[in-house]
C-alpha cells in the first residue's frame, strides 16, 4: 500500500475519533440532541472502505454515520453543524445525526430504519446498471439488520439482476443491546450472502489494512465481472448504542477485551471524553490505530513527531467545526417549505 | 386525436409515450414484464423496451419500491406498480419513510421522480385482504401526493403528468374502473394534475366524489334531476393536495355539501374534506355537512354484504334528499 494511503486512513480514523468524541461532549452540554449514534470503535471500517471507494461510487449509510461522512470527503463542520441542527449543516438541519447527505460527495444518507438501506443501494444500482456505468454502490449496515426481510429480498434481487452493489456489513455484535448469538440463528453474517451466490468474505475490521485491501478487491471484482459481492467486517462499538444507551448488558470483560485491540485504544471509561495520551494508549495494548501507526513506524513511513502532529491537526478541525456550527444561524419555517418543495420547480398542482 | 380507451388502456398508452420519449423512465413490479400486468397496464411494453425497463420483480413489496426510491435519487423516473394497494402495506417503509422523507430531510438535495401505481378499492368478493381503500393512509403523509383517476382521459393526463413530475406521486387506479371506456384526447392540454372538475353543474347541493364514487355521484345526480334536485357533482381528482377552492366556489354557491368516499367513514378520506369545508364555508351552509362512506368494518366475502359495505348510488341519493330537508322531501 502506497505510504500516502497510510497517512490517509490514519488520519481519517484519528479524525472520526476525536470528532464523536466532542459530539458526545457536545451532547453533554445540550448542544446535541435527540439521537446519537456514535462510532468509536469502529474507524477502521469506515475508513478502509470509503478510501477504497472511487469519487463516482455511491456511498448509502446508516444512523451511525457521521465517520462515513467525514472520510468520504464530506468538512467536519458541516457533519457537527448538522448535529448542532443549523442551516449550515450537510442537511440544513432538516435531518440531523441519522440523516445526513452530501448529493456532490454521491453520499446518499443517512436511514434511520433498520434495514432501510439495502432498497436504496441496489435502486441506484439498477440505475447504474440501466445507463451502463462504471459506478459501484457500497451499501453499509450493522449485524441488527440482517434480519430485517429487506436483507434476503434486496440481496435476491442484486445477485439475481447482477447490480454493481458492495454489501459491507459492520458486525460490531450488537443489535442495539441483543447479542448476535441472541438475534441470529447464524452468527456468521457472511454465510448469509451464500443463500443468494453472493461471494462474501469475513474481514478483521480493527484491521484497517485489511478492510482496504479487502474491500479493494471486492470493487475490483464487481467493475471486472458485474454483480454484487459481501464483506463483513468484524467490529466493536465502545458506547452503547446511542447516548440514551449506556451499554451496561455487555460484560466489562468483553468490553475490555475489545479495547485492547480497539483503533484508538481509548483507555478506561473517565477518560471517555478525551482523547487518550500515548502513554494511555501503551497501556491498554495495541488498537486498530494503534496498530497501523506500529506498523507504519517500522516499515518507515512516520514517526511519533508526525503522529502527534495529526492528532493536533484534527483536534483543530473539530474545535473549529464546534465553533462554526456555534455561529451558524438556525433554519427557519422558510427553509423547511423550501426544501419540503425543492422539487416542485415550476409545476402548478391546482 | 380523440379515441375511446379503456382506462388500462389510456393508462397503458400514456406509459408507452413517457417510455419512449425519456429513456429515464422505467416500470417495475409483479408481473409487469413477461406477463403483461395484472390488469393489462404494461401489455406490450416488455417487447418493445425489454427487461431493464420493464422489469418483473420477485414478491418482494418493500424492496422493489425501495429499488424505485433509490434509482429515483440518482434521476431515473420509475414507475413502481404495486399489484394492489393492500400489498402497499408491505412497502409503507419505502414509501412513507423513504420516498416523502428523503427529499426533505436531506435539506433539499435530491429529486423523487417516483410514480406509485396501486389498483385498490371493492372489486369483487375479493375479502377483506384484498379489497381495501387506504387511501387516508397516504393523504397523511406529508411529502406524497395522491392522485385519483376517474376517467380513461384523466387517468391518461394524471400518469403523464406523475412521471414527468420530479415529486413522489401516488396513483390510486380502482379495480372496478380498469375496464370502463371514455373518450381520451391523446393531444390536448390536460389541466393542472390536482385540479378538481365540476363534473355536473347544479345548484340545489354539492356531491363531492373522487375515483369510482365520482362516477356514482354522477349518477346519483341523475336520479335526482328527476326530482327536481339539481346537484352539482365535483370529481376531486387529487386526494393531496386537494382543490379547496373549486370545493369551495360550489358549496357557497348551493350551500350544501355531501362527500362520498369507499373508503371506512372514521378517519378517512370524506373526514378531512368535511371538517376542512366546515371551516372555510360554516357561514354559507344551510345544513351541516354529510358524508356517505364506507362502513366500518373489514370487506365481507359474501356478496350482498360487500355491496352493502360501500356506497351504493341508491345510497347517495337517498342522503341528497335527506340534506335537503324536508321541504324537497315533501316535494318528492
Amino acid at each position: 500500500m502506497e505510504r500516502a494511503m497510510m497517512h490517509r486512513l490514519l488520519r481519517d480514523m484519528l479524525l472520526s475519533r476525536v470528532f464523536e468524541e466532542r459530539a458526545a461532549e457536545e451532547y453533554g452540554k445540550g448542544n446535541i440532541v435527540g439521537f446519537l449514534h456514535l462510532y468509536p470503535g469502529e474507524e477502521a471500517v469506515a475508513a478502509g472502505v470509503i478510501n477504497a471507494a472511487g469519487p463516482s461510487d455511491y456511498i448509502v449509510s446508516t444512523y451511525r454515520e457521521h465517520a462515513h461522512a467525514l472520510v468520504r470527503g464530506v468538512p467536519a463542520r458541516e457533519v457537527m453543524a448538522e448535529l448542532f441542527g443549523r442551516a449550515t449543516g450537510m442537511s440544513g438541519g432538516m435531518g440531523g445525526s441519522m440523516h445526513m447527505f452530501d448529493r456532490d460527495r454521491r453520499f446518499m444518507g443517512g436511514y434511520g430504519i433498520v434495514g432501510e438501506t439495502y432498497p436504496i443501494a441496489i435502486g441506484i444500482g439498477y440505475a447504474v446498471a440501466l445507463r451502463s456505468l462504471p459506478d459501484t454502490v457500497i451499501c453499509f449496515f450493522g449485524d441488527g439488520a440482517v434480519n430485517q426481510g429487506t436483507f434476503h429480498e434486496s440481496l435476491n434481487m442484486a445477485a439475481l439482476w447482477h447490480l454493481p452493489v458492495l454489501f459491507v456489513c459492520e458486525n460490531n455484535h450488537y443489535a442495539i443491546g441483543t447479542d448476535i448469538h441472541r438475534h441470529s440463528a447464524v452468527a456468521e453474517v457472511y454465510r448469509r450472502a451464500a443463500a443468494y451466490n453472493i461471494p462474501a468474505e469475513k474481514v478483521d475490521g480493527m484491521d484497517v489494512l485489511k478492510v482496504h485491501q479487502a474491500t479493494r478487491h471486492a470493487l475490483d471484482r464487481i467493475r471486472r465481472n458485474g454483480g454484487p459481492q459481501f464483506l463483513e467486517f468484524e467490529t466493536y462499538r465502545y458506547r452503547g448504542h446511542s447516548m440514551a444507551d449506556p451499554g451496561t448488558y455487555r460484560p466489562a470483560v468483553e468490553v475490555k477485551a475489545y479495547q485492547a485491540i480497539d483503533p484508538v485504544s481509548i483507555g478506561a471509561r473517565e477518560i471517555e471524553y478525551r482523547y487518550p495520551s500515548n502513554a494511555e494508549l501503551a497501556e491498554v495494548g495495541p488498537d486498530n490505530i494503534a496498530r497501523l501507526t506500529e506498523h507504519m513506524i517500522a516499515a518507515g513511513h512516520t514517526e511519533e513527531a508526525e503522529i502527534a502532529q495529526v492528532k493536533a491537526e484534527v483536534q483543530a478541525v473539530v474545535e473549529e467545526a464546534v465553533q462554526f456550527s456555534l455561529a451558524s444561524p438556525q433554519p427557519t419555517m422558510e427553509d423547511v417549505s423550501r426544501h419540503l418543495h425543492c422539487n416542485r420547480r415550476n409545476e402548478i398542482l391546482i | 386525436m380523440t379515441q375511446e380507451l379503456l382506462y388500462w388502456q389510456a393508462l397503458n398508452r400514456a406509459l408507452d409515450l413517457e417510455m419512449a420519449a425519456d429513456e429515464s423512465v422505467f416500470t417495475l413490479g409483479e408481473d409487469v414484464g413477461l406477463y403483461g400486468g395484472s390488469y393489462r397496464v404494461t401489455e406490450g411494453l416488455y417487447a418493445k423496451f425489454g427487461e431493464m425497463r420493464v422489469r418483473d420483480t420477485p414478491i418482494s413489496e418493500n424492496s422493489f419500491t425501495g429499488l424505485g426510491v433509490g434509482a429515483a435519487l440518482v434521476g431515473m423516473r420509475p414507475v413502481v406498480e404495486i399489484m394492489t394497494i393492500n400489498f402497499a402495506l408491505l412497502a409503507a417503509d419505502s414509501i412513507i419513510n423513504g420516498a416523502a422523507k428523503i427529499p426533505f430531510m436531506s435539506g433539499g438535495q435530491f429529486p423523487m421522480p417516483l410514480v406509485i401505481r396501486v389498483p385498490g378499492g371493492v372489486a369483487r368478493q375479493l375479502a377483506a385482504q384484498h379489497a381495501q381503500r387506504l387511501e387516508s393512509i397516504f393523504m397523511n403523509v406529508p411529502g406524497l401526493r395522491v392522485a385519483v383517476p376517474s376517467t380513461p382521459q384523466d387517468a391518461f393526463w394524471q400518469l403523464r403528468q406523475a412521471i414527468r413530475s420530479d415529486e413522489p406521486i401516488v396513483l390510486l387506479e380502482h379495480e372496478v374502473l380498469y375496464f370502463t371506456k371514455g373518450p381520451v384526447d391523446t393531444l390536448a392540454e390536460p389541466p393542472p394534475m390536482h385540479r378538481a372538475i365540476v363534473r355536473r353543474p347544479g345548484i340545489h347541493l354539492t356531491i363531492i366524489g373522487y375515483s369510482r364514487t365520482a362516477l356514482q355521484a354522477q349518477e346519483a345526480a341523475a336520479e335526482l334531476a328527476k326530482e327536481g334536485i339539481e346537484a352539482e357533482v365535483i370529481d376531486l381528482r387529487s386526494l393531496s393536495p386537494i382543490d379547496w377552492d373549486t370545493c369551495a366556489a360550489s358549496v357557497n354557491k348551493t350551500h350544501r355539501a355531501l362527500i362520498v368516499e369507499e373508503d371506512c367513514r372514521h378517519a378517512g378520506a370524506g373526514a378531512e374534506i368535511a371538517a376542512t369545508l366546515a371551516e372555510t364555508c360554516f357561514f354559507s351552509l344551510d345544513a351541516p355537512v354529510q358524508r356517505v362512506a364506507g362502513m366500518d368494518i373489514p370487506t365481507p366475502y359474501n356478496g350482498a354484504l360487500e355491496a352493502a359495505s360501500i356506497p351504493r348510488v341508491s345510497d347517495i341519493v337517498a342522503a341528497a334528499r335527506a340534506l335537503m330537508g324536508p321541504k324537497e322531501k315533501a316535494a318528492a
